[in-house]
């Protein structure tokens, strides 16, 4: 089974790939695999997204690919698209890495209201999965955990905070995220945690790398 | 060594950054003005990435602990160096005692004081690039301050003289046009929004940073509503908000964005925008279709 993957250069030195389809992150992670396993000499660097890989090319002096080298990736991501075997986030078989929170977030009644469960169900329900981080973006260590409960998908706010604390745990349509430093931001707050998702000083510096596996360990507030 | 004696309103230390980490959500970030760090390391025989002090419209005054060879691009910024005015992109050689002190900027933005040996700070994550966004990297410069300068490399080049390239080198209020290519969006943008782009003359805003320039003048317009999935950035896009008013992300840009790119301006065109101030004039103009393909 093939994947329907539009790739196009995306200025001078990178490559963008579009997934298509209801479903496209089994897909972005397959891709995001192959090419990484192909470690193609032009690639400086990959960005999974929700439904996008974006390809960059390392750059010469003048900030552009070598030339032709766009057109050979763009024909590299065709030559893989038939043979990509879609693959589940939560097949990639990371460590799992278990982040304590306190569900008390300024969002859990609203998000309560919206899914018509109680503030305790939305808690027990978002601790009762393990989640997968599918890519890594926003801002250092902001890891995108797949594995929501269909039941707490919820939309972003209309106006995003202009200013959200570091260890806020928050939800945003199909994904939970732990935020890594203050920042704005618009997903909503269920929880925070103690945890450090980010620390230079740390090898790796992400605690929670794309693949890693994720459970979230309910604590009363103290 | 080199002490700070007065950062000025912002100055930093940065190298060409830290590519090849988007996977933990860690951008390039790196000098805002490529080609001018590039130009001062190889005025004073270094290699292209050696760290430099980028200088934010002047006001740096620092005092030489050693024998030191210097040189300042980017910006165009009265300058002494032991009391005595000193010209840009000119290799000058500081003494153990020397004060160099800069002005205000006359034209441009940012200006690179590079020494020869290139600056040795700790280096986070593979980089000695300050990231205004991720908050990571050697801390911004303050009075107090002690840098340690590297050992130069070998005998190497230092070039007398060097000029910098017109393409390049920081407007001299002169109107700004940069080049842009289309993005992949298409489809989230009205009929006319790239014309009136290419079109439209736009003005830098006060918020503007090394993350972004945020842009006053024609506003496009977008097809429709609803949310764009976060996707993969790059230095030089052209992001359109709900309000029309297009972005043009710089060297510390986030990883993702979650609004539509109408179009990428081209390296030398970042370079370019680097060196703009809030109120000056810019227009975008459509780059030569070379190497883009069609459809």
């Amino acid at each position: 089974m093939g994947a329907a993957l539009t790739a196009r250069p995306f200025g001078r030195a990178a490559v963008m790939v579009d997934v298509a389809g209801d479903d496209p992150l089994p897909t972005v992670v397959a891709l995001t695999r192959a090419l990484r396993e192909r470690a193609d000499p032009e690639v400086a660097d990959l960005v999974p997204a929700a439904r996008t890989v974006l390809v960059l090319l390392h750059e010469l002096p003048d900030g552009a690919a070598p030339p032709g080298a766009q057109t050979r990736l763009v024909e590299v991501v065709r030559s893989l698209a038939p043979h990509l075997a879609a693959v589940a986030p939560s097949d990639a078989g990371g460590p799992i890495v278990e982040i304590p929170v306190v569900y008390d977030g300024p969002d859990l009644d609203d998000v309560a209201r919206l899914t018509g469960l109680t503030t305790a169900e939305v808690a027990a329900r978002h601790a009762a999965r393990l989640y997968t981080a599918a890519f890594v973006g926003f801002a250092p260590g902001f890891a995108y955990l797949v594995g929501l409960d269909p039941a707490l998908h919820v939309p972003r706010l209309a106006d995003p905070r202009p200013h959200v604390d570091a260890g806020a745990v928050a939800v945003a349509g199909e994904f939970t995220a732990v935020y890594p430093a203050p920042s704005p931001g618009g997903w909503r707050l269920i929880g925070r945690s103690p945890v450090r998702m980010f620390d230079v000083a740390r090898t790796p510096p992400g605690l929670v790398e794309p693949g890693a596996r994720v459970r979230f360990v309910p604590e009363s507030a103290s | 060594m080199i002490e700070v004696l007065q950062p000025g309103p912002a100055a930093y230390v940065e190298d060409l950054g830290r590519p090849g980490l988007a996977s933990l959500g860690v951008g390039r970030s790196g000098a805002a003005d490529r080609g001018a760090l590039v130009r001062v390391n190889r005025l004073l025989g270094n290699p292209d990435e050696a760290a430099a002090v980028e200088v934010t419209l002047g006001g740096l005054q620092v005092r030489f602990r050693g024998d030191h060879v210097v040189a300042l691009t980017g910006a165009r910024v009265p300058a002494t160096l032991a009391g005595v005015p000193v010209a840009g992109d000119t290799v000058l050689r500081a003494r153990p005692g020397d004060v160099l002190v800069l002005g205000v900027a006359t034209a441009g933005l940012r200006t690179y004081l590079g020494v020869r040996g290139g600056l040795v700070v700790s280096p986070v994550l593979g980089s000695r690039s300050w990231d205004v966004l991720a908050e990571l990297g050697p801390a911004p410069l303050r009075a107090g301050d002690v840098l340690t300068v590297g050992r130069p490399s070998g005998p190497g080049p230092v070039a007398e003289r060097s000029r910098p390239p017109a393409a390049t080198g920081p407007g001299a209020s002169v109107r700004v046009e940069v080049d842009v290519e289309p993005g992949v969006r298409e489809e989230w943008f009205g009929a006319g929004a790239w014309e009136t782009l290419v079109g439209g003359s736009y003005r830098v805003t006060p918020d503007s940073n090394r993350v972004a320039l945020r842009l006053d003048g024609a506003t496009l317009a977008r097809a429709g509503g609803g949310e764009l999935p976060s996707e993969g950035l790059v230095r030089g896009a052209v992001q359109v908000p709900p309000s029309g008013k297009p972005v043009v992300f710089l060297a510390d840009h986030p990883v993702t964005g979650g609004y539509p790119v109408v179009g990428v301006v081209t390296s030398a065109g970042v370079d370019r925008l680097a060196q703009l101030r809030p109120g000056d004039a810019l227009r975008f103009r459509a780059a030569r279709a070379g190497r883009r393909e069609a459809g």
